[in-house]
């Protein structure tokens, strides 16, 4: 029977039900089930860890408008080779996701194409230009997950309450990308040593911290829930703790590359290592696994930005932000945090699994309960890897190539289908 | 880098040479100021590319490869087409396969050569790239300073103005540093960028602390539109707080004064300052032609080692 599984003798990790021991994992009809299923496949996780299929809440397929960079299709398979059953697609396409109608196609196109189960982000300005909101409730209708004007800011306050007081009247999250376009002003890095050596102007780390402050402060006057994007520096971090401990509904993710790497680490001008927001200083690095490891940061999300390579041989000062992750996240975090005793396995799995899915209000996902959705990821947390110079995703613009990695999704599955397996 | 008496392909970034690789240069500058012309580069097709304008640069580098007796094939190209990295590299593709060997290159991006280095077996040498280097420059300053003070060991330099936007500033620093020069920028804060001082200068605001004691001082042209972008109150702002003067000289009188050009007479240099007995400013010319020679010749004298 198709969609009947059954997972033997792994670890399973689950936080959801305080899990953390040996026993098989049952499928049927594509839901987690209590006993095993007649004529089930069985999956033999011996060694490995059982965890509610991943959640990557934030990447950019590329469809509609740059399908030579990335489709709705080939950034499903890249999830999947990642360990990603879950990914939420930001609105910034070519035309971008601002009606019902383009994003009733796009679903329609992803329940065709996508080996993962692809959720949508839908614009919070028309064409993301900050001036007039969307639709708001006949997006929800559509099926949007949740809104965001991702890869631009929403720079008028005024503008961004209002979108929050209907994100909250419509239970959708809102997500912003928190950067003052003035401060950062289009500087392609951090400002700081890195920076000043080049000779390309810096971004400080103020533009994000000033929004996330103002975001703070707007949370706080609707009551709604903000999320902050691939949140980058100390002082954003401390901003998110201080107002989560006086109990303002405010969140964050974090990107693999932000909490691997640094500005001092950017090699000559290779633009494989530009992304926006800039890898920042050691003390923001640092920063992030504190509030990963401390709950400040709900989830760990890629960010995964395809680009076609003739784009980024331009170089640092010209070529366009953004690295692929999908298929590195999951190897970073188990060689970066849980190796490094940054975080526990657990922990791993809230940020991400369990904790993308409660921000999206996801049921059925993060969490392999019985009932739950059968998206299951086989972590081998043994495997030695070297990243390849080459991706299932389209683009290959990722600062990882040649970074040798222990752990990795060994089995993919989504509903109760196998759609990636070493 | 080489043995110190030729220079890989790639051309100078002061950042990447050694003291003795820069000392080698310098010297070969030097003994052209009596040979004036070579053979060096016979039967060799140099072309200058340059994206933006330059007269003084791109005139030195044409005087210095037909000295060295190379035929010179120039040309500007509006940056809007040169703007994208792949458009350059196409362009010295096509003239490589004409058989150009040598590429003068001056763009508004910081990085650009690095990244094309790699991909062509042309020599590209650097005429300044966005605000990171513009090694030749800085090598005809120091080798006016070698004239003027000797050594370079001790010397105190300090370099004044737009230091953000400045490749002539980091190449200097780099260059200055090596030879055990003590580097001083000085300009108002939004004009310095922030970490600069991990290349090792000390930092400053205060043009009058900065010039005390200082032997030489590089003044970098203010480009004017920075004033739209806030990054200078007024031009005559700028000038009182960072103008360097007759006044402001006549308190160290050993100190040379030092421009890469084009000035701009009364924003950061005053006429009586530009022109006076301490200013350097046409011996950095007469030596920029030598240093270019130098440069090429050093590199011809690898390409044909390496065969």
């Amino acid at each position: 029977m198709p969609g009947n599984l059954v997972i033997k003798g792994g670890l399973v990790v689950d936080p959801s039900q305080r899990l953390e021991e040996v026993r098989d994992v049952f499928v049927e009809g594509g839901k987690i089930a209590k006993k095993a299923p007649e004529g089930a496949l069985v999956v033999d996780a011996a060694g490995c860890w059982v965890v509610p299929g991943l959640v990557d809440m934030h990447v950019h397929l590329r469809e509609p408008g740059r399908e030579a960079d990335e489709t709705i299709a080939s950034g499903a398979a890249a999830a999947a080779a990642g360990g990603v059953t879950t990914v939420l697609a930001m609105p910034n396409t070519e035309p971008p996701l601002d009606n019902p109608s383009l994003l009733s196609l796009l679903r329609a196109k992803a329940a065709i194409d996508a080996k993962v189960n692809v959720l949508f982000a839908a614009a919070v300005s028309l064409g993301q230009r900050g001036a007039a909101l969307t639709e708001i409730f006949r997006l929800r209708e559509a099926g949007a997950a949740a809104l965001s004007d991702d890869g631009r800011p929403v720079m008028d306050s005024g503008l961004m309450r209002r979108a929050l007081e209907y994100s909250r009247d419509a239970g959708l999250l809102l997500i912003d990308h928190a950067e003052d376009l003035g401060l950062s002003a289009a500087a392609p890095m951090n400002e700081g040593p890195a920076a000043a050596a080049k000779g390309l102007r810096g971004a400080p780390w103020s533009a994000e911290t000033i929004h996330v402050l103002r975001d703070v402060a707007l949370c706080e006057l609707t009551g709604a829930g903000v999320h902050i994007a691939h949140i980058s520096a100390a002082q954003s971090v401390a901003a998110v703790r201080s107002a989560k401990k006086r109990g303002l509904p405010i969140s964050a993710e974090a990107a693999p590359h932000h909490f691997a790497l640094t500005d001092g680490d950017i090699e000559g001008f290779d633009a494989d290592y530009k992304m926006n927001p800039p890898l920042r200083s050691k003390a923001d690095r640092e920063a992030l696994l504190e509030g990963l490891a401390d709950g400040t940061i709900d989830a760990i999300a890629t960010d995964h930005a395809p680009h076609d390579g003739a784009k980024k041989a331009a170089g640092l000062a010209l070529a366009p932000c953004g690295v692929i992750g999908l298929e590195t996240s999951l190897g970073l975090a188990l060689t970066l945090l849980v190796a490094k005793k940054v975080i526990d396995k657990k922990r791993l799995v809230e940020l991400m699994s369990a904790g993308p899915a409660r921000l999206l209000g996801l049921k059925g996902k993060g969490s392999l309960r019985p009932g739950c959705d059968g998206d299951v990821t086989i972590v081998d947390p043994k495997a030695r890897w070297t990243v390849p110079g080459s991706f299932i995703s389209k683009s290959r613009n990722s600062p990882f190539l040649g970074m040798n990695l222990k752990g990795r999704a060994k089995a993919t599955i989504v509903a109760g289908e196998v759609v990636h397996a070493l | 880098m080489g043995d110190g008496s030729t220079l890989e392909p790639e051309g100078p970034a002061l950042q990447d040479l050694s003291a003795s690789e820069i000392e080698s240069i310098l010297d070969a500058a030097a003994s052209f100021k009596k040979s004036k012309t070579s053979k060096a580069l016979a039967g060799r097709v140099a072309t200058l590319i340059f994206s933006e304008p330059s007269t003084s640069t791109r005139s030195s580098f044409e005087i210095a490869a037909r000295r060295l007796s190379a035929e010179v094939l120039g040309f500007s190209t509006a940056s809007s087409s040169l703007l994208k990295g792949e458009t350059l590299l196409d362009t010295i593709w096509n003239l490589e396969a004409m058989g150009v060997e040598y590429f003068v290159v001056r763009h508004e991006v910081s990085g650009i050569l690095e990244e094309l280095a790699p991909r062509t077996k042309a020599s590209l040498i650097n005429a300044g790239d966005g605000a990171h280097e513009h090694p030749t420059q800085a090598l005809l300053d120091i080798l006016t300073l070698r004239e003027k003070k000797g050594a370079l060991k001790g010397l105190k330099v300090v370099i004044v103005g737009d230091i953000l936007h400045s490749r002539v500033a980091r190449s200097n620093i780099h260059g200055l540093k090596k030879l055990g020069a003590k580097v001083t920028v000085c300009g108002p804060r939004a004009l310095v960028p922030s970490g600069i001082e991990s290349l090792g200068a000390a930092v400053s605001h205060d043009l009058d602390a900065a010039l005390s004691g200082a032997d030489a001082v590089n003044v970098l042209r203010l480009q004017l539109e920075r004033q739209k972008e806030n990054f200078v109150t007024s031009l005559p702002d700028y000038y009182a707080a960072y103008g360097v003067t007759a006044e402001r000289l006549s308190k160290i009188p050993g100190c040379a004064v030092l421009h890469p050009g084009p000035m701009n007479r009364g924003v950061e240099i005053e006429s009586a300052a530009a022109d006076g007995p301490q200013s350097a400013i046409l011996e950095q010319v007469s030596n920029g032609v030598l240093v270019r020679m130098a440069v090429l010749a050093l590199i011809e004298e690898w390409r044909s080692h390496a065969g």
